[in-house]
């Protein structure tokens, strides 16, 4: 295959975005980004069951490791920035954190190798269920007036503060959190999509040249794609961290009584 | 007037680099912050590690919005 790539013309030289649209597979409603995310859901749902389905009081391995999952969202994200609260929401928040990390996974697995979320349909999904949840809680526990006051109106300040605070205030609640949240995981993807297809094409562009100096030079190309990879998983990981520590944090300050 | 040289490209590439120097800086403040703490207080580093995301997680955001327009705006 390599050999091909090599001696194929017109490689796709730089990177850009047409090179997040795979061909379609069968027709346009069946796209690769499609199937992609179903074969998460199901890994996700045959993981759970099959670790889950024989509960013992002494884990197995892999019940230990569903636990262990649970465990960490549970613990780190959910109570750590809820409080007690964050218990109840604990069972979405861990399939939120594996959904996410395994379609960011995605981008580093053979075959697959791009992930669903740098395309940004799939984040915004994601960051609007977390918007649209965090504002219908705390309508639900406030009342909708006293929740927009309270997420408007810093107490303590002198009024005319306030001015400048509400609009600020209504930006960085209703704009700014949602978009942000969606914006940074796209953007943590289609960035490492990009990085690594600059490494590897760029590689096969510098050995397809005639020069044997330049061919060298290919080597350090490839060595830094395969740190990028692994730099990649880091990344996969920690953007799922910190998408569901965030849609803690957001749903958690709904709940809270104080501003 | 003779054209000696040339370069092809976008200028958002500059553009890019120039936004990423804000929020470089910005992350680098949030580790040294979390680094000293944790130095000088190391039971805190835990309880820290959460903010330590969180913050590095808001911060790393205008860097990314410069990415995000700097294919979006041409």
């Amino acid at each position: 295959m390599s050999r091909e790539l090599v001696a194929a013309e017109g490689l796709p030289w730089p990177p850009s975005v047409g090179d997040f649209y795979p061909p379609e597979l069968a027709g346009p409603w069946v796209t690769k980004f499609g199937l992609m995310v179903w074969l998460a859901v199901a890994l996700i749902i045959i993981f759970f069951m099959v670790t889950y389905r024989n509960p013992k009081l002494v884990p197995t391995k892999g019940q230990w490791m569903a636990e262990s999952v649970y465990g960490l969202v549970r613990d780190n994200i959910a109570r750590e920035q809820m409080g007690k609260d964050g218990i109840r929401f604990a069972p979405y928040f861990t399939v939120l954190f594996c959904f996410i990390a395994v379609t960011n996974l995605f981008g580093v697995t053979p075959l697959l190798q791009i992930s669903p979320n740098s395309h940004i349909a799939f984040p915004i999904v994601l960051a609007a269920i977390t918007f649209f949840m965090y504002i219908y809680i705390g309508v639900r526990k406030h009342g909708f007036g006293r929740y927009i006051k309270q997420s408007l109106i810093i107490p303590g300040v002198p009024w005319p503060m306030h001015v400048l605070l509400i609009p600020i205030e209504f930006l960085q609640t209703f704009i700014n959190r949602p978009v942000t949240l969606a914006v940074r995981l796209f953007a943590n993807m289609f960035a490492g999509h990009l990085i690594l297809l600059v490494f590897t094409v760029g590689g096969f562009v510098l050995l397809a040249s005639d020069n044997i100096l330049i061919q060298a030079t290919s080597v350090f190309a490839f060595l830094m794609a395969i740190v990028m990879a692994f730099f990649e998983v880091l990344v996969s990981l920690l953007q799922a961290y910190v998408f569901v520590t965030l849609s803690a944090n957001y749903i958690g300050s709904s709940l809270a009584d104080e501003h | 007037m003779d054209v000696l040289a040339a370069i092809n490209g976008n200028v958002n590439t500059i553009g890019y680099g120039l936004a990423a120097v804000g929020p470089a800086i910005g992350v680098a403040l949030i580790f040294v912050a979390y680094i000293n703490s944790s130095a000088r207080q190391p039971e805190s580093a835990g309880y820290n590690r959460t903010w330590l995301v969180l913050g590095f997680a808001l911060v790393e955001a205008l860097a990314l919005f410069g990415l995000v327009l700097a294919f979006a705006v041409n």
